[in-house]
């Protein structure tokens, strides 16, 4: 190898004579720490909605019902679409030596189609326009719409590999790759339905019965499995060896976890529908490969966590290091627990449960978010030329303040979960059920506040990380202590 | 050159001789290592799959066009199901049983069945009752409490199980059924006569006399249902005026408001939703709460 390469911040320009086009990622930059906030705006509010139920304000627009999506649709796919399409086209040219395929034009339609389908969607839900599919709520036009900006987006990043100038595909664009193609298939396959009438919003899914839950769960698992898990390895494959500045611990690894992984996750939906009109034969396939699924998701784990030997004294100097490598440990725990909770004896227990939406938090705020914080902090002073950020002491505030915040979330939902579902099975000595569903909801109250409180810090934290940035991009320094860093000459730990 | 560079995966940061080399690729400054999977994670990952293929073969499992392979345990959830549910009522059987050829009274003369039937009768007014009623019967405005001694249907536990097991204003043909006339929408009376009603209604609803034209147009229009003294008669399912306990609110503007236009409240029929068993154990509940009588 004889290309010279680049690596300090700001280094925008690649071995050819085209330079990578930066300015789209930028705007994929701020639109993600603006729908972030939103995001976890609209998910503090209606965790309060749940614990005080005044709250919905007796109005159509403000239900539980109509803002859980927003929610859902703002962290997901606005607040992660925009991090997951936005570094990708950061690190795929970087990694390719490649600036994007289509050039700013073609960038430009993904990012701004992209953004209108994140508008047309929460409006969709504020009125009351859902096809009542999880995480699949939009309606068919709006479906029909993402799937000509995903196509296009498909052709920025493809085109962008087969223009490249280095010999191999870098792990992180396996990733990548995966995410992009299998979000394609799930979101056709599960949105396929037929339009009432050509001006009207209403549609019917094509699926029936048992077959469209079946369809709706191959879906949501594997939104999780390739938009949450997949697409955000990729940002770990690029960003945690960036930032630590050590090799990859092992490539054989990652291409064993990769296709394992690729392989395992898309057969483990069934688990989403145990105890339920379901065949008892695709509950256990559900289950099985869940919980084969559990090595495999670890080994991005240990590929992550690993590439820190040697580099551990890091930790100390720099938060944005520990947000990523704090977002892989998340990552682990929760993807520990995900196979625990497919096994039918624990599922018994947990679904419809609190637990559940615990451990979706678990991912979502520990991992996914934190490993967004981490990508977003790295990626502000590269993208704007700055020496550093405004504040390092803030990163670390709100590294603190959002860990707080997820502990307290995850606690009290294992808590309230794991206490609904011994309520909700349990027998007095005659044979009569010992409490009513509404002594359960009574019984949560506590724990939802709790809940609450812990999303108020992690907004917070979502805000401090806003102000942050704007400072870093105004071009602002923070007189500060700087983190020490570790003694001249002493090993590391 | 990358594929030179050396690095100790264990200790120092620093290059050194002999740590693992690199892949010998780099991108943007990134390089890999190969060193080998963990054992451990490579166990793991292999007892994960020889459990799974195992589970595979002893449960249900792999399909075929119009059955599928049950596996050797034979195990079935819709079997589970009703096992589970076959054992909590077997546990109940012994109770509800004997309970089957009593009536609510005689279950109540009998200690033991009548512990069981307040334990029972509480669970499924928590499950079907308490929406409306409230928890403990309680009530709300438009759904009548249970707690207190005023019976709009009656109150004694053969008139507790009639309702529940009919219910009001309903497609049963048995259920009770009354109206009361819209005296003020269809022009019954005008609206300083129902003035003067709501004043009068005010007054013996606190004990007092009421004025003398007021109680004209009361006899005349509502004593009939209402009683005389407006102590409500259950015949009609009409609610007593002269207290404090109040369906629909109990001040004037309220009290002008069901005048001129009365809402009526529907309670569902009961028969073929709970067994004759869970009908006689609620009312018993209900009859218990503080009015039976």
């Amino acid at each position: 190898m004889t290309a010279v390469v680049q690596n300090s911040p700001g280094a925008a320009i690649n071995a050819g004579a085209e330079p990578y086009l930066e300015e789209i990622i930028k705007k994929f930059t701020v639109a993600a720490v603006i729908w972030g906030l939103v995001g976890f705006l609209a998910g503090v509010y209606i965790a309060f909605e749940l614990a005080f139920p005044a709250l919905n304000l007796d109005l159509p627009w403000t239900t539980f019902g109509r803002l859980r999506p927003l929610h859902t649709s703002a962290v997901i796919f606005a607040f992660g679409g925009n991090v997951l399409i936005g570094t990708s086209f950061f690190v795929v040219q970087r990694t390719c030596r490649a600036s994007l395929f289509g050039g700013e034009p073609l960038a430009r339609f993904v990012f701004w189609g992209y953004q209108l389908f994140i508008v047309m969607a929460a409006l969709g839900y504020v009125l009351g326009f859902s096809q009542g599919k999880e995480y699949a709520e939009p309606e068919w036009f709006v479906d029909i719409w993402l799937t000509i900006v995903w196509v296009a987006y498909l052709a920025v990043f493809l085109g962008t590999i087969l223009k490249r100038s280095e010999p191999h595909i870098y792990v992180a664009n396996w990733f990548y790759l995966a995410f992009i193609v299998t979000i394609a298939l799930l979101h056709i396959g599960n949105n396929l339905a037929l339009p009432v009438s050509f001006f009207g919003a209403k549609s019917y899914s094509a699926y029936t019965g048992v077959q469209d839950a079946m369809t709706q769960w191959w879906y949501g698992h594997n939104a999780v499995g390739f938009f949450l898990t997949a697409g955000f390895l990729g940002l770990m494959y690029y960003f945690v060896p960036k930032r630590a500045e050590r090799p990859v611990y092992s490539y054989r690894l990652s291409i064993v976890h990769f296709w394992a992984l690729i392989f395992l996750y898309i057969w483990a939906g069934p688990h989403h529908l145990h105890y339920t009109a379901l065949p008892d034969w695709a509950q256990t396939l559900g289950m099985a490969f869940s919980v084969m699924l559990w090595m495999p998701s670890w080994g991005g784990m240990i590929n992550g966590i690993m590439t820190l030997s040697g580099a551990w004294d890091k930790l100390r100097t720099d938060p944005v290091l520990r947000f990523l490598v704090t977002s892989v440990a998340f990552y682990g725990m929760s993807t520990f627990e995900g196979p625990l909770m497919s096994i039918k004896a624990v599922n018994s227990l947990s679904h419809y449960t609190d637990w559940t939406i615990g451990h979706v938090h678990s991912g979502a705020l520990g991992w996914v978010a934190f490993i967004s914080f981490g990508a977003l902090y790295h990626l502000v002073p590269i993208l704007w030329k700055r020496s550093g950020l405004y504040s390092m002491r803030l990163v670390s505030y709100h590294f603190w303040i959002a860990t707080i915040g997820i502990v307290l979330y995850i606690t009290s939902m294992w808590i309230s979960g794991i206490m609904q579902g011994l309520m909700w099975r349990a027998y007095d000595s005659w044979g009569f059920l010992q409490y009513s569903f509404v002594e359960s909801v009574e019984a949560m109250h506590p724990y939802y506040i709790v809940r609450g409180l812990g999303g108020v810090l992690f907004l917070t934290g979502g805000f401090i990380m806003a102000y942050n940035m704007y400072r870093t991009v105004r071009g602002d320094v923070r007189v500060e202590q700087p983190f020490e860093s570790a003694p001249q000459g002493a090993p590391a730990e | 050159m990358a594929d030179e560079t050396h690095y100790d995966t264990h200790g120092e940061s620093k290059p050194s001789a002999d740590s693992p080399k690199t892949m010998g690729h780099e991108w943007d400054g990134i390089a890999e290592f190969n060193n080998p999977l963990p054992r451990w994670w490579v166990i793991v990952f292999m007892v994960c799959i020889a459990w799974a293929l195992v589970f595979a073969v002893v449960m249900p499992s792999f399909p075929a066009a119009h059955r599928y392979f049950g596996g050797l345990l034979g195990y079935s959830s819709r079997a589970d199901l009703r096992a589970n549910l076959g054992e909590t009522a077997n546990a109940r059987s012994q109770w509800l049983e004997p309970m089957k050829s009593l009536s609510a009274p005689a279950i109540v003369a009998n200690p033991e069945l009548l512990q069981v039937a307040m334990r029972g009768g509480e669970v499924i007014f928590k499950e079907n009752c308490a929406a409306c009623h409230g928890i403990g019967g309680t009530g709300s405005k438009g759904y009548p409490a249970l707690v207190d001694d005023e019976w709009m249907w009656g109150g004694t536990l053969p008139e507790i199980v009639q309702t529940i097991t009919h219910g009001v204003r309903n497609e049963d043909p048995n259920s009770h059924n009354s109206m009361m006339p819209a005296f003020g929408r269809d022009g019954l009376l005008d609206r300083a006569q129902i003035a003067t009603l709501a004043d009068y209604i005010v007054a013996i609803s606190s004990g007092q006399p009421g004025k003398p034209e007021g109680h004209t147009l009361f006899e005349a229009n509502c004593a009939v249902c209402h009683g005389p003294k407006g102590e409500g008669t259950k015949e009609n399912g009409a609610p007593a005026l002269n207290n404090q306990i109040w369906l629909y609110g109990g001040d004037r503007n309220d009290i002008i408001t069901q005048i001129n236009s009365p809402r009526h409240g529907v309670m569902p029929t009961w028969q073929g939703r709970l067994t004759d068993v869970d009908i006689k154990q609620v009312a018993i509940y209900v009859h218990s709460l503080g009015g039976g009588k």
